[in-house]
């Protein structure tokens, strides 16, 4: 079973770059991996359609770290609309990969943008038709 | 980089003489222990001698109840599947606790699916079992107990007099899995009264791949591994000289060391624990504060998860292990945590620090140095950590 991380998810485990809070987010996803146990909570600012910010906070294993730390950086300077169709595998490949048996880690980041991004056009007014979850 | 090794309930580093002891046995004497001539002979003696040290270590009445293995696992599947196959007849019912390693566990859940019925004996909060609910639970059918003697995981150590007193009241075989006991307390076979008992040589300073089972004259017991009239018929195949000359060895070393070096490891352990609790705040030990391997030390930090603390100790060349369960292989935190009532979040968050041979007090200082930092860096990520 391979179980070793590759040196760019060691490097955002390492020093995880956005941690912390905002505290005028546009919107905040919560999520719980049901799996494993692992929690994240991630926040994005809004402005005019662009996620200019993005930060998190986890507690997790090593791919539970690295994910949201890339998810993180990965969305800043997207559309709202480009950032929603982030998945969790882009994650992953965006750090060089993962451990197939800590792939399900990764699921955390996904699920948490979408649903900072769902509390972000609820708060908003916006429809949630294109959000896929 | 300083390297500091609290895992040695995972393995041990093998002693410098047992590696020295093992060492002629793959050139010079290189014989089959079966055979009649002089190269069989010495190979023979070998094993007979490691035999005896084996014996002794457990306090046997007679070298020949012991029969050497693979390690562990074996000795488990052996007992378990050899006794439940040699008393089909007298019944099916198999008694075992809710904090077995693996290798008891899965072995009672193969026979459940093969027409077995097993009952786990719950546990209290520090992981020790139910006595009462042990003794309710035996019936007519019941043909074995299987019970661990330490746990890997927390160290606590069960009442395993009483058990076989117990069991032995109703003339049912108790074996138990001493896997993490022996080398590390006393371990007599005589005053615990069990009728097999396994033992894995790497847990104690011994080779990987060889342990033993103990087996009480006269009991009952199926082979497993059939072939050759190796282990006097009851476990075929051509013994592994060298690795079985290692186990004796490192017995041998056990009964001579143990008292001495479990006083200096306990010391150690109770330096590394009180340095914990006193540095970092909401920490929870798991397992029994007393009734406890002098080695083991398991504690739940608080709002964390076991492999982020495990990969930066490891970065700092500190090596422990964890219950959470993004680590487990089955996603799912520590059975044993969670059979003695700990939280899935706290379970999540566990360390095990075991310690052996090799640590000095410097080790624990340099850990206790660098893990403060390490923790509370973790909970400012922590989104359950409220300062
Ligand atoms: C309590 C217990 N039983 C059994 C085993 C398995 O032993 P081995 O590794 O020799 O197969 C272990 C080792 O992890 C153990 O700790
Ligand atoms: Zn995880």
């Amino acid at each position: 079973m391979e179980r070793e991380y590759s040196e760019k998810v060691m490097d955002h485990f390492r020093n995880p770059r956005n941690v912390g809070e905002i505290k005028d987010a546009s919107g905040i996803g919560k999520v719980g991996n049901p799996v494993c146990g692992d929690i994240m909570n991630l926040y994005i600012k809004v402005e005019n359609d662009v996620i200019v910010n993005a930060k998190f906070k986890t507690m997790g294993c090593g791919a539970a770290i690295a994910t949201s730390s890339m998810v993180t950086e990965l969305v800043k300077g997207k559309t709202v609309k480009e950032a929603q169709s982030i998945s969790n595998r882009a994650v992953a490949e965006a750090l060089g990969g993962l451990p197939k048996i800590k792939l399900h880690c990764s699921v955390l980041a996904e699920e948490g943008l979408k649903l900072a991004i769902k509390d972000y056009l609820k708060k908003s007014g916006k429809p949630l038709d294109d959000v896929k979850k | 980089m300083k390297r500091v090794y609290l895992d040695h309930n995972a393995t041990t580093p093998t002693h410098p003489d047992v590696v020295r002891a093992m060492q002629p046995y793959y050139e010079e004497i290189f014989g089959n222990a079966s055979s009649v001539h002089r190269f069989g002979r010495e190979a023979r003696k070998a094993v007979e001698e490691a035999r005896k040290n084996l014996a002794s270590l457990l306090g046997a009445k007679r070298a020949d109840e012991i029969i050497f293995t693979s390690g562990g696992t074996e000795s488990d599947n052996f007992a378990i599947k050899g006794v439940a196959r040699a008393l089909r007849d007298k019944g099916n019912h198999i008694i075992t606790s809710s904090v077995e390693h693996l290798a008891v566990h899965n072995t009672c859940k193969f026979l459940e699916k093969n027409g077995y019925s097993v009952t786990y004996i719950p546990v209290d909060k520090y992981g020790i079992i139910d006595l009462e609910a042990f003794k309710k639970s035996i019936t007519d059918e019941t043909i074995l107990v299987t019970i661990m003697y330490a746990n890997n995981e927390t160290g606590t150590v069960e009442p395993l007099a009483e058990i076989t007193k117990i069991a032995k009241e109703r003339g049912v075989y108790l074996h138990t899995d001493a896997v993490q006991a022996v080398g590390k307390i006393d371990v007599n076979v005589e005053e615990l009264g069990v009728d097999l008992l396994s033992l894995s040589g790497h847990k104690f300073c011994g080779p990987k791949g060889v342990g033993a089972l103990y087996v009480r004259r006269g009991t009952k017991i199926a082979p497993m591994q059939i072939g050759g009239h190796h282990e006097r018929n009851r476990r075929a195949g051509t013994e592994n000289v060298p690795a079985i000359v290692g186990i004796g060895k490192a017995a041998e070393l056990a009964g001579k060391n143990m008292a001495r070096e479990a006083a200096r490891i306990r010391d150690l352990r109770d330096r590394l624990q009180e340095g914990i609790e006193k540095s970092i705040k909401e920490v929870r030990l798991n397992g029994h504060p007393a009734r406890r391997l002098p080695n083991t030390c398991n504690i739940s930090f608080e709002y964390l998860e076991g492999e982020s603390i495990i990969l930066n100790l490891d970065m700092e060349g500190v090596a422990v292990s964890t219950g959470s369960a993004c680590t487990s292989g089955s996603l799912e935190p520590s059975h044993v945590l969670i059979s003695m009532g700990v939280s899935p979040q706290t379970a999540q968050g566990s360390i095990r620090f075991s310690l052996g041979r090799v640590n000095t007090k410097e080790d624990i200082d340099y850990l206790l140095k660098i893990l403060p930092p390490i923790i509370e860096r973790l909970r400012k990520m922590s989104p359950l950590y409220k300062e």
